[in-house]
């Protein structure tokens, strides 16, 4: 039952407030993320007490400390690992994990592809602003062509990581890409990620006019939100486009970033699994007990 | 000519490295050391470094780039700070086992979690058994020095050993100071080309890290001990040769300030032992006997002098780190070098952790409690009564 009406409530309920102000910069779009996570949360009716967050190192990875829940602040690129573990200690928790491209498609990398290939039961939430925030602009792996970074400072020559692509192919149950300046459907798909069992990632294309949109000349902060609508397009519309639209409409479209679900499915999640796995060896083992009696 | 260039820690430590010309720079970003890196990066835009330079997706990937460029017998160089260090923990026992001299800064700074990234000397402290020659600095003209000095201590033929320059958060890295800058020449002169005994090389092919049983392995590592020991000689050398060609001295082992006639000497290292010589001449003027040994090399360490400075004073230690369950690494190290023979005494302070300041004002109040008979054995200065 949705009791909250106001964001103003929603932040009361949700927020710690003692760690106000946040450090994030004008016009960042990490606080919209953690509102529409709030949201989500708020509209499920989840019991705070068995929601447990957890994040690695950047700005995006300080949202758990904003949240008047449990939440461990790991290290830089192994949330997922710590999650894992959380997971495993306690099953019928609702394990999210804040995390950014640096963080999670860069030095976690690892880490990311194989929970997903196991499918351990976890939301991750990948906060996508195609850069390394935190250490002042460093290129992310997720990073467009082209894009200026201290460490690209004549464009960058490296093909970025399609992080919602590679879950899907690892077999995740649940992928989708949002924006943030479109509340409504990343709300019911951070809903959808969190009752799925198995592993949902949902990626956030968020602005970083800081570290990423003032070297990019993406303009003042309204221009370089803008910026997020006229570069991605939704999935059906892409799709349709492809299919039955002008060449000229398909060359408009093509370089564009692509919104939406990308993958929902019901493999059975990694703890589904074990649980099963466990209890198949137990029988056999209590079958072999009552034979040699 | 010389030129004083006035500039942050970090941004000195990469003149200086680029100085060196290394041929391969391998690096991630962390805070504090990121300008470092950035500053060879300009130097690689201006045309002044000629090498190659490297973004890696971590620092673990970083010391690796490191150790394969060095294995080929180039020149290497990188820098990192606290949690990047310790991924790099592993990368660090294999380069100085397979006896790469790759040279590294390390930006002292906290050990999460509480995260923090101020001063704290556990992230290099902790590193302390990987094999790594390690300096602690205490001024931008030290670090800028210590570098060049590095190369050629890693790179000599009785060393190959790697080394890591540590100096602390925002303290140093991040505060401008005038730096005297030789002219590139004359780094040249003072820096030979580096020629390893063995590379990889097609013409005479060799496999490192290649299994090796009980009785070899041991000798590997007494022949790292014996380089340590050299280590000890060399950086008194080079030290002196510095002097001779460029006319600065930082110590060698041991920096001495105003240690004749000493009855108690302080041992720091740091930015705590820059601080500690203004408190020294603070304790001097008030006619109190004091002196200071500023650590300046903890591996290989110089327990020899340590024990006679022993014979004419009372020692004081102030470490910014903790080995939890003993006490701070340095007043451990220093007491070990005494064992059995001395009378000395010694007392211990834990100061600065977390980036807390340490201030002149307060080393002189951890001086003047030890002689007026109050300290304890070890403290907690500012936590425990002081
Ligand atoms: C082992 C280690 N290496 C480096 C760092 C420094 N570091 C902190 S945040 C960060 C990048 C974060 O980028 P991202 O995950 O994209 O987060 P954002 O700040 O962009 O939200 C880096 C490199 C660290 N904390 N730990
Ligand atoms: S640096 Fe970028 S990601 Fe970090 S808080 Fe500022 S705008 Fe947000
Ligand atoms: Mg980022």
């Amino acid at each position: 039952m949705v009791e909250i009406k106001t964001a103003d409530e929603l932040n009361k309920k949700f927020l710690r407030e003692g760690m106000w102000p946040t450090i994030f910069c004008n016009g960042c779009g990490h606080g919209v993320v953690l509102e529409y996570t709030f949201w989500a949360l708020e509209e499920l009716g989840l019991d705070m007490d068995k929601v447990i967050f957890a994040s690695g190192i950047g700005c995006s990875s300080r949202l758990p400390g904003y949240i008047n829940a449990d939440g461990l602040h790991t290290t830089h690129g192994r949330a997922i690992a710590f999650a894992t573990g959380i997971k495993a200690a306690n099953p019928d928790f609702h394990v999210i994990i804040f995390t950014g491209d640096g963080d999670c498609a860069g030095i976690g990398g690892n880490h990311f592809i194989h929970a997903a290939r196991r499918n351990i039961d976890m939301t991750v939430i990948m906060i996508n602003n195609f850069i390394y925030g935190m250490t002042g602009g460093q290129l992310a792996p997720t990073a467009p062509l082209g894009s200026i970074a201290t460490t690209a400072p004549y464009g960058n020559i490296e093909h970025p990581f399609d992080i919602s692509n590679l879950a899907c192919a690892l077999g995740a149950n649940y992928v989708a890409r949002w924006g943030v300046s479109h509340p409504y459907q990343p709300i019911k798909s951070i809903k959808e990620g969190l009752e799925k069992r198995g592993f949902s990632l949902l990626e956030f294309l968020a602005p970083c006019p800081t570290a990423y949109g003032r070297r990019n000349k993406l303009g003042d902060i309204k221009k370089h939100w803008a910026w997020y609508d006229d570069n991605t397009i939704l999935i059906e519309d892409y799709e349709k486009i492809m299919k039955y639209g002008t060449e000229e409409e398909k060359a408009q479209v093509k370089d564009k970033i692509q919104l939406g679900v990308f993958q929902d499915i019901q493999k059975p999640g990694f703890f589904e699994s074990y649980e099963k796995l466990v209890d198949r060896l137990r029988e056999k083992e209590t079958k072999a007990k009552e034979g040699k009696k | 000519m010389t030129e004083v260039m006035i500039d942050t820690g970090n941004y000195i430590a990469a003149k200086a490295a680029v100085m060196c010309k290394p041929d391969v720079v391998a690096a991630y970003p962390i805070t504090p050391q990121t300008t470092l890196v950035e500053g060879i990066a300009k130097y690689l835009a201006t045309g002044e470094y000629k090498g190659e330079y490297i973004c890696v997706e971590s620092e673990h990937s970083a010391m690796a780039a490191c150790i394969g460029a060095s294995a080929t017998g180039v020149r290497t160089f990188t820098g990192t700070s606290s949690h990047g260090l310790l991924l790099m923990h592993e990368m660090l026992h294999w380069a100085a086992l397979a006896r790469l001299p790759v040279i590294m800064c390390n930006i002292n700074r906290v050990v999460g979690p509480g995260w923090n990234i101020w001063a704290d000397e556990n992230d290099s402290i902790s590193q302390r058994d990987t094999g790594w020659i390690q300096f602690y600095c205490s001024s931008n003209q030290e670090i800028f020095d210590t570098i060049i000095q590095s190369f050629k201590l890693g790179e000599h033929e009785k060393i190959s050993l790697p080394v890591m320059i540590s100096y602390n958060a925002f303290i140093l890295s991040h505060t401008s100071m005038p730096v005297f800058v030789p002219n590139q020449k004359d780094v040249d002169a003072f820096l030979p080309n580096r020629a390893p005994k063995w590379k990889l090389d097609p013409d005479n092919p060799i496999t490192f890290g290649n299994i090796i049983l009980p009785a070899e392995y041991e000798k590997v590592r007494l022949d790292m001990q014996k380089s340590h020991e050299y280590a000890k000689k060399l950086i008194l050398e080079i030290s002196k040769e510095w002097k001779q060609r460029f006319g600065r001295y930082h110590g060698d082992l041991l920096e001495f300030y105003k240690c004749d006639g000493a009855d108690y000497i302080l041992l720091s290292m740091g930015a705590i032992g820059a601080e500690s010589k203004a408190a020294i001449d603070n304790l001097r003027k008030e006619g109190l006997k004091f002196g200071l040994a500023r650590v300046r090399c903890f591996r290989p360490f110089p327990k020899e002098e340590i024990l006679k400075l022993s014979k004419k004073a009372d020692l004081i230690v102030i470490d910014r780190n903790i080995s939890p369950g003993m006490e701070g690494a340095l007043f451990t190290e220093v007491k070990a070098s005494l064992y059995d023979n001395t009378d000395a005494k010694v007392c211990g302070f834990i100061a600065g952790l977390g980036g807390k300041d340490v201030p002149f004002g307060d080393i002189e109040k951890m001086c003047k409690k030890v002689i007026n008979g109050k300290a304890r054995h070890i403290e907690w200065f500012g936590l425990e009564g002081v």
